[in-house]
């Protein structure tokens, strides 16, 4: 029996191997993922904001859930509300531990009445199963089993209808159908991690490269290029979306208590249903929910003139960063540190230094004025900043059914 | 009986769901303390495995627990169990001088009794050595067992995150630790985690001697003397023995006689007693408890419910897993239960005669000590290795007690009744469950494993009982036959009982209460779990309004 | 009495604690000598040429958790010590499937999830939980354990500390260190995983040295050991030392000796001199005498108190704790000189694996039958193993193309019935080397030469009473300050200026030092005198 390899493709490798010309490939949950393939990722990043660019997802976690029990798993598990859910709806939801600090976030697609898609950034099986006590369901992993590919850009709705039998100018934002695309059955969801209008594309592992050809042959009128992680970082800032491992730490992954963070202080306070089933951590919520959160999850603008400033003080214009950062910086009110920022970068598209940031509740009103750490040729000095709403883009197109 | 459907809401303050001993001690603390209570019991008689049934006409056999070594003096007294007359229950104890005859292979017999200097002439002929330490081993553990005690008379305090009142209650037990005497706490300290064959191996070198010793290391637990842990079970009976090395005691009339003197005290003391009501869940509502729902639908409310059930059943069997968090769960179905006693009862047409030990020995047996087929350590640990990979032990570790030596009444006249402890016999069958077949076998390896030392002894069987674990675990409720509610080794005692982080009565559901076996100081009938919790729940009533 | 003769302090064994010992105080300027009985230095942690161009790390044959302030204050890298990692662990099956655990994360979850996909979830829970406990122990190997009986306001304070540490740890951490504590390894990995090699194998770090079985209670806390490492700041901090396990004692020993410390092998000390309670120096077997006011036994807690001191010198109680001290040893060790390169059957032909270590542990039940077939007075017929292959690590170990095997094997009674001979020996090694063919086919013939040591043969040959490898069991009741009798677990003896600084002390077990350097500074303390040499990083 052979070592297992590393890392290995996802089920579109055998096309995206040879696409990537920048030979920029990284790693994401044990599979080899393209930071870009042009040697920059410019264009790919126009495409999604421009055309449309075609994302391979495949090395999310799926989980299927299914049986009698299904939607009682569900409920017991994410935040929201799954009796609400009807079918063919997608929730974007975190999920918590008993304490009510989040572990993981993802979406849930409901597909029938007890038939559900749970995708995830963090393996989440065994908690799926803990959860399950008592319960009738059935808790299929299919990760390897089916392939994921995001379609994402305001030309990907006029791109798939010429290959689908799906109805798809009728999909409302955040719902989920059942279609073929060049006669592949595949689930289209109206989801994505770029804040622009888009699909993500479910189809088994098997079908992977038919889809993609027959994406990649209807998509030339319309501009369609394959884009790799770092266009997809840069958009995901823009629309404000949080990314684990950076913009929070899984509660069950902290080594220390202050790591963990609850869905109010990450801004998601919206997605939690405290009416609803009795979700884990719902208790420890609804106490939290009692006396508001300590620290809330904002975005943050750079001054431009300020960051001018510092950088002419060593006679420099100021360095842009072209990919997003994801170290964390301080952040200063009235001398005293407030928060960290967590994620940044510079928009191509608002012409703007961005970031998402961890405040104090104090200090996190939006429009706040921050000051926040920037490192000028070897030396650290401060530059103004300005809490912000997120998201930072939000095209009508996203949500806009014709 | 009032019916429970017409009871007003909150007709009492509190239900306790089991008419075992710590259900009911839990109750009469309670009533006594102007609490309305409300029992509410399965079986048709109180007392849980402490039951005395007639098995065959005329017999009255303790077919569940039979010694009741344990019971806690000062419950005892509070309750005014064996007090005689109208304010008292009338509970009578008998105690053998003779604990103990041990038949070896060889033909020698070890007795051991309640006398330290008589004992030491009993173990000269195994040691010399060994019998001019006994009088010191006694002295030493006792001495260790006072610092034990002390622990069994509180509850667990909480380390981690402690509050100020924590600390408090710290410090307090630690002044009364203080009393023992530090060189006596930290010898505890260095027992504890000892394996029984250690712990006997710093005094004695007669293998007879250790052996009979050492089976009282592994009772009721699934592992071998040369486990860890095994000298605090070892420990633990000494406490509730007293200091007496092995002690025995019964119960007049039967140990079910316990059952209904609690059930007269909790009565008198206001308590009401719903016998033959099965409880088929316990209501929450917002994470507080708010009652129970009887198996025919009827409801009883409490803002209290006291459960003396097992951990596991309590919150996994009766409460909705969706009002208790994964990790909890998680915790509390890795509870080991893991039960390795049968129990094998014989009806017996003229006394057992032992093979050796002469007069003696014999006269011992007739006093109604136990006879206990434990002649080695490696015997004992052999027994278990079968265990072990799921197997009834070939040659089990045994405990048989002619209850009708102490007592005539409990069978016809010149009959006798034997019951036999035997261990190991696993909940969990490698291969196959515990069918007809091998319950027989089994009772054919007991009563074998008895005849080499009785010779008598199988033509005076007239009847023949067997209780597997999994009959002990129907009967009695005992989880996977566990006589303890729980296996009492290192990791489920103290802070772990029943699972690390609620070692004290409560549970994550507030107003839900355990006071069972399975809660701190654990099993062996010494009724401490009811008394402690009745103590936590009445704590929590002063601090809190419910 | 010359005065060449005369030393300010006399460490008594030459094994790796009693040449940390030595080192620390000849940098704090005492004249000091290490009297060590064999030919070599090292004890436990020698590396011999027992068969020409073949090298064995004859006993200890892992660096695991070598205090990383010894290899600063000592700078034993600049004295030699290199260590190469020891990279992943692979436990062969009986059914030519493997399962690995390997430096990368995502290949372990790859292999791990194969066996079953909520393991590869559990094994990183895992990981999250003992890092944080590592965290929360840590502070224990690094304190001197205080009196219980009769505290000083040193020992309150120590109590204070401890009290104080564990308040602070939450709750997650002190009951998982509670059950960690009291638990067996298999049990505790029950609640956790669900396959049972990889239960197996982690329960095996459990057993190492002890005379338990993986369902013994009291096995579960080593599983925090190897996760221990990655708090200290060395990266991965299992690994192997450049020229075998000897170059640890080679590299302590030339720090020592660069501090001015004498060594002398071949000098069997015969007891402790003392007069008026006091410790005067040292007699050799040949009659010869050493004087000094600070004498230091790095041997285990029988010998120092048993055969270098007359228990008359002695309180009652401690004598009667000694006698009682738990010392049985439990394992083996077999070298072998290899003619090719070991093909494992389930991972055919060379690859990164063979740099790593090799468990035969494929199920629990395995590693319970083979200390049932132990703890009767036997050794096991098919018994657990820890193989590294050396030369795959570090060529220079066996000639080119040739490659050294270290074979750890439990169990093996020290007391077998009827007492170790050359037959049971040989039997021993046939046991361990037909087991271990059946997952590497062609090791039969390649064996070369073969070294096999029974207990006994630890005793007798390194000094390690019983064959006992960490100089006492390591059970609750005889760690810290019951390690090795409650009021002298903190280095210092009834004789004053005679001091203990062997495994057989607190934190014991293991090539880890921490013995030796807190014996030190206890004795420096004595002596008020500063620890001083070079800081770490100054190059004189």
């Amino acid at each position: 029996m052979p070592a297992p390899s590393v890392v290995r493709g996802t089920p579109f490798h055998e096309r995206t191997g040879p696409l990537c010309q920048a030979g920029n490939w990284r790693r994401w949950a044990g599979h080899l993922s393209a930071s870009s393939y042009e040697p920059t990722h410019e264009h790919e990043y126009q495409a999604i904001r421009s055309a449309c660019a075609l994302i391979d997802v495949s090395p999310l976690h799926k989980y299927r859930l299914s049986g009698p029990g299904a939607a009682a798993l569900a409920n017991r598990v994410v935040t929201r509300d799954v009796d609400r859910q009807e079918i063919g709806r997608v929730y974007y939801t975190p999920w918590c531990d008993a304490a009510g600090k989040v572990r993981d976030d993802g979406t849930l697609h409901r597909l029938g009445a007890s038939d559900f898609r749970l995708t995830s950034a963090e393996p989440t099986l065994k908690w799926l199963h803990e959860n399950a006590r008592g319960l009738d369901v059935e808790i299929e992993e299919e990760t390897e089993q089916v392939a994921a590919l995001a379609l994402q850009g305001p030309r990907s709705r006029e791109l798939l209808r010429r290959i689908t039998d799906g109805d798809v100018a009728g999909l409302p934002y955040f719902r989920v159908m059942s279609a073929r695309i060049a006669g592949i059955a595949a689930e289209i969801s109206r989801t994505g991690y770029t804040g622009d209008l888009g699909y993500e594309i479910w189809v088994g592992a098997a079908d992977a490269i038919p889809l993609w050809d027959a994406l990649t042959e209807a998509g030339g009128p319309f501009g369609l290029a394959p884009a790799g992680m770092l266009a997809l970082d840069m958009a995901r800032l823009e629309a404000g979306l949080l990314l684990v491992d950076v913009d929070f730490i899984p509660a069950h992954r902290a080594i220390i208590e202050d790591r963990k963070s609850s869905p109010y202080e990450l801004g998601l306070g919206w997605t939690v249903s405290l009416e609803a089933s009795n979700f884990v951590g719902r208790a420890a919520l609804r106490a939290e929910r009692a006396r508001p959160p300590a620290w809330r999850f904002r975005g943050i603008v750079l001054d431009w003139e300020s960051l001018e400033a510092a950088y002419a003080t060593v006679g420099l214009p100021p360095q842009l960063p072209g990919t997003t950062l994801r170290d964390s910086v301080p952040l200063y009110a009235g001398g005293r540190q407030v928060g960290y920022a967590t994620s940044r970068g510079w928009s191509p598209t608002l012409k703007t230094y961005l970031g998402l940031a961890h405040l104090e509740a104090a200090s996190a009103a939006v429009g706040t004025e921050l000051e926040i750490e920037v490192t000028v040729e070897h030396r650290r000095r401060r530059a103004r900043a300005t809490v912000a709403k997120t998201p930072f883009f939000d095209p009508e197109r996203k949500r806009a059914t014709p | 009986m009032r019916a429970a459907a017409g009871t007003p809401a909150n007709a009492y303050d509190a239900v306790v769901i089991g008419a075992g001993h710590n259900g009911l001690i839990a109750a009469a603390y309670l009533a006594r303390a102007g609490l309305r209570v409300v029992v509410v019991e399965r079986g048709e008689a109180p007392g849980g495995c402490a039951a005395t049934e007639e098995l065959w006409p005329g017999y009255r056999v303790d077919t569940g627990a039979h010694s009741l070594t344990g019971i806690d003096p000062s419950v005892m007294n509070d309750l005014g169990l064996v007090e005689a007359g109208p304010g008292g229950a009338g509970l009578e104890i008998l105690s053998p001088a003779p604990c103990v005859v041990s038949p070896q292979p060889d033909g020698g017999t070890l007795i051991l009794g309640t006398d330290p200097t008589r004992a030491a002439d009993r173990i000269r002929p195994f040691s010399a050595r060994d019998a001019a330490r006994w009088p010191d081993f006694v002295a030493a553990m006792s001495r260790a067992i006072r610092a034990l005690g002390v622990l069994y008379r509180t509850r667990p305090p909480r380390l981690a995150g402690a509050s100020r009142g924590d600390l408090w209650e710290l410090l307090r037990l630690g002044v009364r630790m203080g009393r023992v005497g530090r060189r006596e706490a930290l010898e505890l300290l260095r027992l504890i985690p000892m394996t029984i064959e250690e712990l006997l191996y710093e005094w004695f070198e007669s293998e007879a001697l250790k052996g009979a010793l050492a089976a009282d290391g592994v009772r009721g637990i699934c592992q071998g003397p040369l486990a860890s842990g095994t000298g605090y079970m070892f420990l633990h009976h000494m406490v509730g023995a007293g200091g007496v090395v092995r002690r025995r005691r019964q119960v007049r009339g039967g140990m079910g006689g316990l059952g209904g003197a609690l059930q007269r005290v909790a009565v008198a003391a206001g308590a009401e007693v719903r016998l033959g009501h099965e409880v088929a869940s316990i209501r929450v509502e917002d994470g507080r408890a708010t009652g129970v729902v009887l198996a025919g639908g009827d409801e009883v409310a409490a803002p209290r419910v006291v459960s003396s059930a097992d951990p596991g059943r309590t919150l996994l069997g009766l409460v909705d897993p969706g009002e208790l968090a994964p990790e909890f769960v998680r915790a509390l179905e890795n509870i080991k239960y893991r039960g390795v006693v049968a129990k094998v009862h014989l009806a017996l047409g003229e006394p057992p005669r032992l093979r050796s030990g002469g007069d003696a020995a014999q006269a011992a047996v007739l006093a109604g000590a136990a006879i206990t087929i434990a002649p080695s350590i490696h015997y004992i640990e052999r027994a278990y290795d079968d265990a072990k990979y799921g197997r009834p032990s070939a040659r089990p570790v045994l405990d048989a007690v002619l209850t009708t030596a102490l007592d005539p009444s409990l069978a016809p006249e010149g009959r006798h009744v034997l019951s036999v402890a035997a261990q190991y016999a696993p909940f969990q069958l490698a291969d196959g469950s515990w069918a007809d077949a091998r319950r027989e076998a089994l009772g054919d390896a007991v009563v074998g494993a008895l005849a080499e030392h009785i010779p008598n002894l199988e033509e005076a069987i007239l009847h023949r009982h067997v209780l597997t674990p999994a009959d002990l675990a129907d009967r009695f409720a005992l989880p996977e036959g566990n006589i303890h509610h729980g296996e009492m080794t290192l990791d489920q005692v103290f802070f772990g009982r029943p699972v690390a982080g609620w070692a004290r009565f409560r549970t994550p559901i507030a107003g839900l209460y355990l006071c069972g076996a399975g809660t701190h100081p654990g099993g062996g009938l010494n009724g401490r779990p009811g008394a402690l919790a009745a103590a936590r729940i009445l704590g929590d009533g002063k601090r809190r309004q419910d | 009495m010359s005065a060449t003769n005369a030393y300010d302090a006399i460490i008594v064994g030459g094994g790796h604690n009693g040449l940390i010992n030595a080192a620390y105080l000849a940098r704090a300027g005492l004249r000091t000598v290490v009297l060590e009985r064999r030919h070599l230095v090292g004890g436990a942690a020698v590396t011999e040429e027992i068969f020409p161009g073949f090298k064995y790390s004859v006993a200890s044959y892992v660096v695991s958790l070598l205090r990383p302030e010894i290899i600063r204050d000592l700078q034993l890298a600049r004295h030699g010590l290199e260590i190469l990692p020891l990279e992943s662990t692979v436990t062969p099956l009986p059914n030519g499937d493997y399962l690995g655990r390997w430096a990368d994360h995502d290949q372990t979850r790859r292999d791990l999830y194969r066996h079953s996909p909520k393991d590869a979830e559990a094994y990183d829970d895992f990981a999250t939980l003992m890092y944080r406990l590592a965290w929360a122990v840590k502070p224990l190997l690094g304190i001197v354990p205080p009196d219980p009986l009769s505290p000083g306001l040193r020992d309150l304070k120590t109590l204070l500390m401890l009290g104080r540490h564990a308040r602070g740890l939450d709750e997650q951490q002190f009951h998982a260190l509670f059950k960690l504590g009291t638990m067996s390894a298999a049990d505790y990995l029950d609640e956790w995983f669900e396959s049972d090699p990889l239960k197996a194998t982690m329960s095996a770090s459990g057993i190492i040295g002890t005379f338990l079985g993986p369902r013994s209670p009291g096995t579960a806390y080593v599983l925090l050991h190897h996760y221990m490492g990655e708090i200290d700041g060395v990266f991965r901090a299992w690994g192997f030392a450049r020229g075998g396990n000897g170059m640890v004692s080679e590299s302590i020993a030339s720090s020592a000796r660069s501090h001015g410390a004498e060594i002398r092998t071949g000098a069997t000390v015969e007891r402790v001199l003392t007069a008026n309670g006091r410790a005067t120096g040292v007699v050799l077997e040949d009659g010869e005498e050493l004087r000094a006011k600070t004498v230091v036994s790095g041997i285990d807690p029988k010998r120092t108190f048993l055969g270098l001191l007359d228990p008359e010198e002695l309180p009652d109680d401690l004598v009667e704790a000694i006698r009682r001290f738990r010392i049985r040893g439990s394992s083996g060790k077999v070298n072998l000189s290899l003619s090719a390169a070991p093909e494992f059957s389930c991972l055919p032909g060379g690859g990164p694996h063979l740099r790593g270590a090799f468990s035969i542990s494929p199920s629990m039940d395995y590693l319970e039958r083979a200390y049932d077939d132990a703890k009767y007075g036997g050794f096991s017929r098919r018994p657990y193993m820890d193989i590294v292959i050396p030369s795959m690590i570090d060529p220079g170990m066996a000639p080119p193309g040739r490659h050294v095997m270290s074979i750890f094997v439990q169990y093996a009674a020290f007391d077998i019935e009827g007492g170790w001979d050359d037959a049971k020996r040989e039997a021993f090694g046939d046991a361990v080397v037909d087991t271990l063919s059946e997952y590497v086919p062609n090791l039969k013939d390649s064996i070369l030469h073969r070294q096999v040591l029974t207990p006994l043969d630890m005793q007798e040959e390194l000094g390690l009473t019983e064959g006992n490898i960490f100089h006492g069991e390591l059970t609750p009741q005889q760690l810290f300050f019951f390690r090795p009798s409650p009021a002298w677990a903190d280095y210092r003896t009834p004789v004053r200026g005679f001091y203990q600084c062997g495994s057989g002390t607190h934190p014991g077990g293991g090539v880890c030092g921490a013995s030796g350097r807190l014996a030190a500074l206890e004795i420096l303390r004595d002596l008020r005198r500063r620890p001083r040499g070079p800081r770490p990083g100054h190059q004189p």
